[in-house]
């Protein structure tokens, strides 16, 4: 019965939370308050695990809180909850979409969202930009805006070292992983 | 290799090198998916993270479902989406077992400043590789500024966003076709 609900309450959550991973969070919240399964201290220790894992965050935080609630099934019922929504709406888009790919409405839709989807994947770049490396303070004073960069230093070096080494022609071509499996390395010899 | 298996092992690999939140498997997939399996082009890709934007959903999930479908059907694009969350209910389910204070391990803590710095990179990397695809003239290089303003000074919501630009693009491609007619 309790497995019932779980998969019923992250069902809910995948269903309504629309925009990525960050946005299951309320959702979460909200669960805990309701079925008291977990606090909101619970929950920030959950957080901050899926974000220092590997995989989605919304994926990560689901199989946390399915486990802490309902062990080894738990966790699974949790994230097949939270996944069914997004399964089913994509493939029924997916299959409008087959249908009518080389619809010239469809490709005049995609020409306008194509554009936009970059620039939203660059701003969510940028927000771990301003998590990791960068803090950005506006401030204005009489007629005067004040910027004040507070910038972590090492972790700009470590960046830039990134940036130069994927563009060497010899490099360019290994897996991305390589590039965080040695940054987090430096991370842990420099103390990041 | 039965495709199932490859779909569900190529995601699962995805899913194992994703550090971030799906925004950061996309340099990820631009080499699995795209690169090495040639099963979607970085367009197609762009197309999956704007429906994913404006449908519910996990986007780095809805992504994996979009693929597989593509390549094998309904059952392919389940398996996908199973592959790309399996590293995470098997790490997730140890750590929550038996490190209850993993987040809070020192070496885990500055690993992950580093991967963080990285992914920077890696992101920026992948938007210059988009850009290529999906900025083709004027009309869709003030659409990708405009997005990136908007959503990052403004905090204008993605789902918004993505609604305009469709319709903008309508717009913009059947005024332009009318006037090549004339």
């Amino acid at each position: 019965m309790m497995y019932l609900r779980l998969f019923f309450e992250f069902f809910r959550a995948g269903l309504f939370a629309v925009g990525g991973g960050l946005a299951t969070i309320p959702f979460l919240t909200d669960i805990g308050q309701r079925t008291g399964w977990f606090t909101s201290a619970d929950l920030t220790n959950m957080i901050a695990v899926s974000e220092s894992t590997p995989g989605p965050m919304g994926v990560n935080m689901a199989t946390y809180v399915g486990y802490t609630v309902g062990g080894v099934p738990g966790s699974v019922i949790a994230t097949l909850g939270l996944i069914a929504p997004s399964i089913l709406i994509i493939l029924a888009v997916g299959a409008f979409l087959n249908k009518f790919r080389n619809n010239p409405t469809v490709e005049a839709v995609f020409y306008g969202l194509r554009p936009a989807s970059t620039g939203l994947i660059a701003a969510a770049g940028w927000g771990v930009v301003c998590i990791a490396l960068i803090t950005p303070q506006w401030s204005v004073s009489g007629r005067n805006l004040l910027v004040n960069l507070d910038a972590n230093w090492m972790g700009l070096l470590l960046a830039l070292a990134v940036l130069i080494c994927t563009r060497l022609p010899k490099l360019k071509d290994l897996h991305p992983v390589v590039w965080i499996a040695l940054s987090a390395v430096v991370g842990i010899a420099l103390g990041l | 290799m039965n495709i199932y298996l490859d779909l569900f092992l190529t995601f699962a690999r995805t899913g194992a090198c994703t550090f971030g939140g799906g925004y950061a498997m996309l340099p990820i997939l631009q080499r699995e998916v795209v690169n090495k399996r040639h099963w979607s082009t970085d367009e197609e890709l762009a197309d999956y993270y704007a429906i994913g934007q404006c449908t519910p959903g996990v986007i780095a999930v809805n992504t994996a479902t979009f693929v597989g479908m593509k390549q094998a059907g309904t059952l392919g694009g389940v398996i996908a989406t199973l592959g790309v969350v399996f590293p995470s209910v098997l790490i997730i389910t140890v750590i929550a077992a038996f490190l209850r204070n993993f987040a809070h391990i020192p070496a885990v803590a500055h690993a992950f400043g580093g991967i963080r710095a990285c992914v920077c990179v890696l992101i920026l990397n992948a938007v210059l590789k988009l850009r290529k695809s999906s900025v083709i003239d004027p009309p869709t290089a003030v659409i990708c500024v405009a997005t990136f303003l908007l959503s990052t000074l403004f905090k204008v919501s993605p789902a918004l966003i993505v609604v305009a630009a469709g319709v903008l693009g309508f717009l913009l491609r059947r005024n332009g076709k009318e006037a090549g007619k004339k």
